[in-house]
């Protein structure tokens, strides 16, 4: 199946293909074909699996060529996949997950008059997708990591008449796009150095490091750094996330949760050797990493829309995989991206069963008790939450908390102290989601509907996933997963400072008690005339919370009186000075020479005629030679 | 006379034959016109593809040369012929010229009068495509001012409200530019070798074999420089084109972005550069950073247009820019990309001017804020063909528009390193530049669709019977659309025709 895994991108780009040029005709039929394209790339990505399992460790790695590019002399391009245990299991996530979410979409979506559409864009996404994770060198993943960022443009646009849709979209994709250019300049000096964009070249391969001076590592990282910090809504180029949720929900748990915002730590973790070799690198994507942590966690906190405080929370989560990866956790990170897939679709879509059960209501003061009128959905909001905090047995205690481990025993204990506080508020913040939301009186009108059996299968097998990750893959450091990964992402080295496992395992577990008990003091049900309100303005640190530390105004305000401004006076300058100058000129010369102002005359056009008169006898004298 | 040497003689000449039958018929005989029109710039555009099927792509250097005598007191010969630089742009030229006829079938803008308006463009299909094929100094010249006066009628005659001042505008400002570059080709036939000669092959060789004197070649350079600055039209010489653009009709645009600025352009390719190396080296630092500043100038006035013509208009100046940005770094890859750019911008921009005609003749306005939006609603097809065409112009990867641009910010990071060795620190600050104008590109374009395409339709248009996408529109359409995904999947298709051409003038200027 190895050799297959061309299809895993074949089946849904083909598939994608046929939803947008016959998807009107197919109606409701398009959501099934998406799903079955998901699925049997799903299956074909599992076959590599099982077959890479045969394999002895060091022979995991292998390079597929699926068609020759270019052919120029000597030199080919071909366009080559890789196979490795990292690749497959970003693979088998995007499959995995995405397929769940393609089958939720079909009921999600049951009343959108453009199916076709919309499932065309989810499968060119997954397409795309797979081809920046599956890529083996640097081009195409570019040309993937556009492509997602283009199909994520498209579907937080898909409703294109809501107006907040419409400037959402063009919002992620120009932040994005600044990230893009930086990976874009990265790749430039990569190939200036290395005259090749292929991983076996830049990274280095077999245990051998890439030849390469401290200081263009650092550049060529900083830069790629700078492409992950768009895509995975790091500070300061987050301010697109929230606002993307104005997409439809399954996009949100696809793109914007599950798959296309890990590209980044993707990056990061798959170019690892570079930034090892570079000194500061690291460190500054464990500082990046640490500060969206708690940025995005604190902002979540101030979130009364659902899918923002959730899109602020996997803000915070990717941070927290930054920070695994800056300490050089790389197998951690992935774990924790894996875990979080399941968690986070699952929480972004059982928030599209409370959409859909009530009217699109999003905001938790207008919500309360859900409970009661929809059980399966708060049962499995309540397991991805419980996985999302941290409590053990669950899949986050396997990975957040296991960085956190690391970081101590490695000695980075600012690193432990910080994230621990980021810990004790991501068990706040999704406490405070299921308290506000779900319990408590119902403060909505009517009845909200439970979502269909069709919608709630997919979000049963995430829940399991959610919460039996962390023991069923054995996420831990010396468990299945990181020693699966460890042919390409090497071991972690548990260093032996600080306190012991147990003694910290106890404080992780503590930490999020704190969390989730100061949600219960804060909103439980008896509580709740004290908070739901609905001020002009929230006072206070309220307010600071609620606008993500007006970092995303400040952008706007400059944006709107630097950006436009200046280019309102920019023209003005063009057609007064530059433009002037011009007219001027033309104003002076007639002048000068006496004759009438030439541009109303008729001289030009005489001239005009005369000239072409002249160019049509010299061709035919030219015609008549010949 | 074989095909051999009469091939590209035969098609650059077919559309003025065709003018000329066209302006023999009788004026009452409007379909008949139009399907002559439809009938020559096909039958010129097979040649063409013949041309192109013919052409030994293996080989460096110029073929299907024709060389004789035309005006011999003065040396002046009729010497034609094409190699991998110039046929990609002689294609797209009658490619364009074909799929503009085709539009004409339905659209003949205001006051009508088919006939002339044909037979013009007819006359400026002739004129573009032997400016790509002159290899005689002076030849080159009267193919190039043959293209100023039909496009100075187009859009005196067929222009909207403010046409007068913007064709006068248009004409005069290019005269101005190419009367600089005369005088540049007389000086290198004076200065040149013995005897004189306007022959393009031999300066080229004398000029490369570093004939011309210094002081020389950085005044002359100077000289022919404006002139091609000026079609470019590069920063600050473009004024002239946002009002051209927005008075000219739709098929005058979609010419004068789709070919005629290339000739700007390709002049630096063809002579400034080979003829003039070391002026080409002195001015290179100059011309890279008025690019740099045209592409950020550009993309800024663009987010200030009100008017969706000038919008694409000012949209070349800045797409220009990184043509002119990849021929400063006088590396292969530069002109490699300055090529591509030519060609991608020729299909995307073209189709982007097609776009707005058609809009235009929805709505009867262009300005942004009266369309108000909703287009996808109401025109789905028409919006999404906008949508997609703007996204290929902001560079997205994979399609036509993303390799040019990303190749000449490529070259610039590292700048030819024997003449330009010393200026490299600079041209990494255009190559910066060049990113933050590719962001602000994506801002404007996206801003553009988000205002158009995206929203509610305003009631105003509801009752407007706006139709969608139009047989005559898909057919006239379809070959650029095409063009877009393919050029963007396969750029070999354009790099492998200009591969040795430009190699070979690369190691020509050795260094």
């Amino acid at each position: 199946m190895i050799d297959l895994i061309g299809l895993t991108i074949a089946v849904p780009l083909v598939a994608s293909g046929v939803n947008l040029l016959i998807g009107k005709r197919l109606g409701r039929r398009s959501g099934w074909i998406a799903t079955a394209a998901m699925a049997v790339s799903f299956i074909v990505a599992l076959g590599a699996l099982l077959q890479m399992f045969s394999l002895p460790a060091e022979e995991r790695t292998q390079v597929v060529t699926v068609a020759e590019w270019i052919r120029a002399g000597a030199a080919a391009v071909s366009l080559d996949l890789r196979v490795d245990p990292l690749s497959i299991t970003m693979a088998l996530v995007v499959t995995g997950v995405g397929s769940l979410i393609h089958l939720y979409a079909i009921g999600y979506m049951d009343h959108d008059e453009r199916p076709g559409r919309f499932f065309g864009y989810m499968n060119l996404f997954c397409a795309f997708m797979l081809a920046l994770v599956l890529a083996n060198d640097f081009l195409l993943l570019y040309l993937g990591w556009e492509g997602v960022g283009l199909c994520s443009y498209l579907l937080i646009g898909f409703w294109s008449d809501r107006p907040d849709a419409a400037r959402a979209a063009k919002k992620a994709f120009i932040t994005t796009r600044i990230g893009d250019v930086l990976l874009m300049l990265g790749l430039f000096v990569m190939w200036v150095h290395f005259g090749s964009f292929d991983f076996d070249v830049v990274l280095g391969h077999e245990g051998s490091l890439p030849e390469i001076a401290a200081g263009t590592a650092t550049a060529i990282s900083l830069l790629l750094l700078g492409g992950a910090v768009g895509k995975s809504a790091q500070l300061p180029l987050h301010v697109w996330l929230p606002d993307a949720m104005a997409g439809p929900t399954p996009v949100s748990a696809l793109i914007h949760a599950a798959t296309m915002v890990t590209a980044g730590v993707y990056l990061v973790v798959r170019a690892h050797a570079l930034f090892e070799i570079s000194d500061v690198a690291l460190a500054v994507v464990a500082v990046v990493g640490l500060a969206g942590a708690l940025y995005g966690g604190f902002s979540s906190l101030g979130q009364y829309d659902m899918k923002r405080a959730l899109a602020y929370s996997t803000m915070s989560q990717l941070g927290f995989m930054f920070l695994a990866a800056g300490l050089g956790f790389y197998p951690t990170a992935i774990a924790l991206l894996v875990a979080h897939a399941f968690y986070k679709a699952l929480l972004f879509l059982t928030s599209g069963n409370v959409m859909h059960g009530l009217h699109d209501e999003v905001d938790v003061r207008r919500l309360g008790g859900l409970r009661h009128d929809m059980p399966w959905t708060a049962a499995l909001f309540g397991a991805g939450a419980l996985a999302l905090s941290g409590l053990p047995p669950f899949s986050g205690f396997f990975t957040k908390d296991v960085i956190l481990d690391l970081a101590s025993r490695d000695g980075a204990t600012w690193a432990f102290v910080l994230g621990s506080l980021g810990a004790m508020v991501s068990a706040w913040y999704i406490a405070r989601l299921y308290f506000t939301a779900f319990i408590g009186e119902r403060r909505y009108e009517g009845s909200a509907h439970e979502a269909s059996a069709l919608m709630r299968t997919p979000l049963v097998v995430l829940a399991v996933g959610a919460l039996f990750a962390g023991i069923g893959l054995e996420l831990t450091p010396e468990g299945t997963l990181p020693m699966f990964l460890e042919p390409v992402l090497g071991h972690v080295v548990e260093g032996d400072a600080g306190p012991s496992t147990q003694v910290l395992m106890v404080l992780a577990v503590v930490v999020t008690l704190i969390g989730i008990g100061i949600a219960w003091r804060l909103y439980r049900p008896a509580n709740q005339e004290r908070w739901v309100s609905f001020p002009e303005r929230e006072p206070g640190m309220a307010g600071v919370l609620a606008h993500g530390f007006y970092i995303d105004g400040l952008y706007a305000w400059i944006v709107a009186n630097v950006g436009l401004r200046g280019a309102a006076a920019l023209a003005w300058f063009d057609r007064t000075v530059v433009d002037g100058a011009v007219n001027g000129v033309g104003t002076l010369a007639t002048r000068a020479s006496g004759l009438a102002p030439i541009w109303q005359s008729g001289k030009v056009r005489r001239y005009a005629l005369s000239f072409m008169a002249g160019g049509v006898a010299l061709l035919l004298y030219a015609a008549v030679k010949i | 006379m074989t095909w051999e040497n009469s091939a590209i003689t035969i098609t650059t000449l077919l559309p003025i034959a065709g003018a000329l039958v066209i302006a023999m018929m009788p004026r009452e005989k409007d379909r008949a016109i139009r399907g002559l029109g439809i009938v020559f710039t096909g039958a010129a555009l097979v040649l063409a593809v013949a041309i192109a099927v013919g052409f030994d792509y293996g080989r460096d250097g110029l073929q299907y040369v024709l060389d004789v005598d035309w005006i011999s007191a003065i040396g002046v010969r009729y010497h034609v012929g094409i190699d991998g630089i110039s046929l990609p742009l002689y294609v797209l030229t009658f490619l364009l010229s074909f799929l503009c006829a085709i539009y004409s079938w339905r659209y003949v803008p205001d006051p009508g009068r088919t006939k002339a308006f044909l037979a013009l463009m007819l006359l400026l299909q002739t004129g573009m495509a032997g400016t790509f094929i002159a290899f005689d100094l002076i030849l080159f010249f009267v193919f190039w001012e043959l293209v100023l006066v039909p496009m100075y009628f187009l859009i005196a005659v067929w222009g909207s409200a403010n046409r007068e001042y913007a064709s006068i505008k248009f004409f005069l400002y290019t005269l101005f530019g190419s009367i600089f570059m005369l005088l540049g080709f007389l000086a290198m036939y004076f200065q040149g070798p013995d005897p004189h000669t306007f022959d393009m092959v031999v300066l080229r060789d004398y000029g490369i074999a570093g004939g011309f004197s210094q002081t020389f070649q950085l005044v002359v350079f100077g000289a022919v420089a404006l002139g091609f600055a000026v079609k470019v039209p590069m920063w600050p010489f473009h004024t002239w084109l946002p009002d051209a653009h927005t008075e000219a009709p739709t098929i005058g645009s979609v010419l004068l972005a789709g070919i005629m600025l290339k000739m700007g352009t390709y002049g630096f390719i063809r002579i400034a550069i080979p003829f003039l190396p070391y002026g080409a080296q002195k001015y290179a630092p100059w011309i890279g950073a008025l690019a740099a500043i045209g592409i950020v100038y550009a993309a800024l006035a663009c987010l200030a247009q009100k008017d969706l013509k000038r919008l694409i208009a000012f949209s070349s100046v800045g797409h220009m820019g990184f043509v002119m940005l990849g021929i400063a770094t006088l590396t292969e890859i530069g002109i490699q990309a300055a090529i591509f750019g030519m060609v991608a911008h020729g299909v995307i921009t073209g189709m982007l001017f097609f776009c707005v005609g058609s809009i235009y003749d929805r709505y009867h306005t262009r300005e942004i804020a009266k369309i108000g939006g909703g287009m996808l609603q109401t025109m789905p097809k028409l919006g999404g063909i906008f949508a997609f065409v703007a996204i290929a112009s902001l560079g997205l990867p994979g399609l036509a528009g993303f390799w040019g641009e990303v190749m000449a910010l490529l070259s610039s990071f590292s700048p030819n390193e024997f003449v330009l060795a010393d200026q490299v620190g600079l041209f990494r600050v255009f190559m910066v530049m060049g990113g933050i104008g590719t962001v602000l590109t994506a801002g404007y374009f996206l801003w553009m669709l988000q205002r158009v395409n995206m929203g509610t339709l305003p009631d105003q248009w509801r009752e407007a019977g706006l139709r969608d996408v139009l047989a005559i529109e898909w057919v006239s359409w379809g070959p650029l659309l095409l063009l877009i995904l393919v050029l963007g999947l396969y750029p070999r298709i354009v790099f492998g025709v200009t591969d040795e051409a430009v190699s070979g003038l690369l190691t020509l200027l050795g260094s």
